[in-house]
């Protein structure tokens, strides 16, 4: 019967590879082709334009003097500076506001977190409220209302004194402050290294106790490395920890630590918006604690103090570390929002050498490569962070 | 004998008294620290009540003569100017949309509303919601730009307020879903060069702020294109707003095809649909249910973030507020202006966020 049904040829292929995986690679091509066709014709376009407007590329531009005036800055900087050291200025600001805002944003919004699950009932509507009026707003929008604010304080002659040496005026807040030369930082950086070597001496005290079983105390060392060792290198070299107070002297004030309306404001505003966030973060992560842990841990008669510490917080911060993470980079990426109060971070910087220069793709690759490398700064330390707290499954 | 420490506390003691006293005892006054921690409360919250209501209602002023602000100055420090809000709300709203034809946004923002509204409703979740989407943005197109239907043509420069930021939302929404889909399964394939695209679009959308891909749409958009060819700088903002939209959306997404169980993808297989079928018919469906919660809390945040463009200069809800208050008359009473703002705002996403909240408790159970 086979003689009646001529076999159809068999197929021909073109190369050694099935069905699928001839699909496949179709369908790199194509979307590879489509990725490189957009970018060339948009590279393209940019070559005949930058030509066009007589603007070359490159980063040469970073050597010339910018000529822009910052008026608030942790680094020195005047004028006749390049953009390069312009744009350092610049990130040093943004991580000024960043880490210092992600430390308040996480002490104010644990504070309201735990709040929220107090036994009292008017705290815990209170911190509701202001989780949910704080997250449905813009932060834009939250921003400008505390700038606002901070310009209808009234003048440096007028300030409110809320503590004695604690001005607040349309100048921004005024702090005193313990001014900071080599010789103190000096001290400041013995007192890290003493943090340090006694961290590294607990462990080693730890790994003895786990070997022999006997506990040895490391409160001698945290004295010995952490108090003892600055104090002797401060009286050593002879350092002075006078505070400066600071005073009103005709229209301004001289002395002390200003911190200028732009940067409180935003400092105010990322703080507040983020805390509301990490309220709710750090309320999931110790409500999923089960109650039989709770139960269990009075069970046992362990002091509330030691209860928290060992048996509740590290459960909870297995689920709050990750999407803590997230909020940090956000509150990073939202200080970007300092521009549309004049507070002059990296974003801000880097648009007005955009508009002086014309050089607008380095300028956005600046932020770009800026932004992306604090970002992953911050995963990689929050994901190592999260490694040492993760459940050791056994 | 020790069953009696079985027996419930609140059995032993017998519940006596006026409810309410037994309320304020259990939730108020339970311990001496509580107490006290309530009373202090107490005098903090009426003291702040108190001030607020004073400034904005005691000496507040509601309503002047048109355009003649002295009487908000006379009480400027002791009360609010609530009359700012009469005297400018059409331009908030609506910015500089020519004036007879205001009820054209007012309609769109309307029909916005509805449109959200069928689709929080579970019995609309199906195929035909897509055309309902379609349908209704070009609906809202014809009205606000008009020139069909016997409308007069109003150009995007004219639109603001409220249509505005409620535009960028939703079709950078609408428009980010499809992309976001995409690059969601672009992520997950098994083709080398088309997930490293995904991923490096993903990461780099996501690794910079806002602002930054604005500055980008509204700086080096014209660049980019060939010489005489320009786009309007808000539809320039809407593709910033989409790619922006597209990254978060894509991880979402992503996050619900994984929730899929694989013996799905399998039986799909077995039945020998291709891909594409496979994923629309079968996997899709099932993917964008199990994520509907977050995706309501990211357009909650878009609908936050559209306020950014203010730094570029476009005309949405927060700028034209900030506009009203430019007019010397007025300027002091920006505080005001943005209370008013800010409640727009805040009506918007609480309602968003109580939906997200009842849709999470009913699928957890």
């Amino acid at each position: 019967m086979t003689a009646d049904h001529p076999r159809p040829p068999p197929r021909r292929r073109f190369f050694a590879l099935g069905r699928n995986e001839l699909t496949g690679l179709f369908w790199q091509v194509l979307v590879v082709g489509v990725v490189l066709g957009v970018v060339a014709f948009l590279w393209s376009n940019t070559v005949t334009n930058l030509s066009a407007r007589r603007i070359t590329t490159g980063f040469a531009f970073l050597g010339r003097e910018a000529g822009m005036p910052i008026s608030d800055s942790l680094l020195a900087y005047n004028p006749r500076d390049s953009y390069l050291w312009a744009f350092i200025v610049g990130v040093a600001n943004t991580l000024r506001v960043a880490v210092i805002g992600i430390v308040l944003a996480t002490i104010l919004g644990t504070l309201i977190g735990i709040s929220r699950l107090s036994a009292n009932w008017l705290l815990s509507r209170l911190a509701a409220v202001y989780v949910e009026a704080l997250r449905d707003i813009p932060l834009l929008l939250q921003l400008l209302f505390w700038y606002v604010l901070m310009q209808a304080l009234p003048a440096a002659r007028a300030a409110f004194r809320p503590v004695d040496g604690v001005f607040l005026s349309n100048r921004g807040l005024i702090l005193p402050a313990i001014p900071l030369g080599p010789t103190q930082l000096w001290v400041l950086g013995t007192a890290v290294l003493g943090c340090a070597a006694f961290y590294l001496i607990r462990r080693w005290l730890i790994v003895q106790q786990m070997r022999d079983g006997k506990p040895r105390p490391a409160w001698p060392f945290a004295v010995g490395l952490v108090l003892a060792l600055p104090a002797a290198v401060s009286v050593a070299l002879g350092v002075s920890w006078t505070i400066e107070w600071p005073a009103l002297r005709g229209f301004n004030f001289v002395g002390g630590l200003t911190l200028a309306p732009e940067y409180f404001a935003l400092l105010i505003a990322l703080v507040t918006y983020t805390s509301a966030f990490i309220a709710e973060i750090v309320r999931s992560g110790i409500q999923s604690v089960p109650r039989g842990q709770w139960d269990a841990a009075n069970a046992l008669g362990l002091r509330r103090s030691f209860m928290l510490r060992q048996i509740i917080l590290p459960q909870a911060l297995r689920v709050i570390v990750p999407p803590m993470t997230s909020q940090y980079l956000n509150l990073t990426k939202n200080s970007s929002l300092a521009v549309a109060i004049g507070y002059q971070d990296v974003v801000s910087i880097a648009n007005t050498t955009l508009n002086q220069t014309g050089q607008a793709i380095e300028a956005i690759a600046l932020i770009m490569a800026v932004f992306l490398t604090i970002s992953l700064g911050i995963s990689f330390f929050m994901n190592w962070y999260n490694s040492r707290i993760a459940l050791v499954e056994r | 004998m020790t069953a009696i420490t079985d027996i419930p506390r609140a059995a032993r003691r017998p519940q006596i008294g006026n409810p309410v006293l037994r309320w304020l005892r259990t939730n108020l006054f339970s311990s001496i620290p509580n107490s006290i921690l309530s009373v202090v409360l107490l005098a903090i919250l009426a003291k702040g009540i108190f001030s607020f209501a004073q400034w904005g209602i005691a000496n507040a002023v509601w309503l002047t003569p048109a355009n003649d602000s002295s009487a908000c100055r006379a009480v400027r420090g002791v009360g609010a100017c609530w009359a700012i809000i009469p005297e400018k709300y059409r331009f908030i709203l609506f910015g500089t949309y020519p004036f007879d034809e205001q009820w054209r946004p007012a309609l769109s923002v309307m029909l916005f509303i509805a449109l959200f509204y069928l689709s929080s409703r579970r019995a609309f979740w199906r195929r035909e919601l897509v055309y309902l989407w379609i349908g209704t943005l070009a609906l809202i197109s014809a009205l606000m730009w008009g020139g069909v239907f016997g409308l007069g043509f109003v150009s995007q420069d004219r639109w603001g307020g409220l249509p505005v930021t409620l535009i960028l939302a939703t079709f950078g929404l609408a428009c980010g879903f499809p992309l976001g889909i995409l690059v969601a399964l672009g992520r997950r394939s098994k083709l080398p060069a088309v997930r490293s695209l995904s991923v490096l679009y993903v990461e780099l959308i996501r690794g910079v702020p806002l602002v930054s891909l604005l500055f980008m749409a509204s700086v080096m958009f014209p660049l980019f294109m060939p010489s005489g060819f320009n786009i309007d700088k808000l539809l320039r903002a809407q593709i910033a707003i989409i790619l922006f939209a597209g990254a978060y959306l894509a991880e979402i997404i992503r996050g619900g095809l994984q929730a899929v169980p694989s013996g799905q993808y399998e039986a799909a297989d077995a039945l020998g649909l291709s891909y594409w079928r496979k994923h629309r018919l079968i996997v899709l469906p099932q993917a964008i249910r199990h994520v509907i919660p977050p995706l309501v809390n990211t357009f909650i945040a878009f609908f936050k973030d559209t306020s950014l463009v203010l730094i570029i200069g476009i005309f949405d809800l927060l700028t034209t507020a900030k506009t009203a208050i430019i007019d010397p008359a007025w300027q002091q009473f920006s505080v005001e202006v943005y209370i008013f703002v800010a409640a727009i705002y805040f009506v918007f996403c609480f309602a968003m966020s109580r939906y997200s909240r009842s849709l999470e408790a009913t699928s957890a159970r």
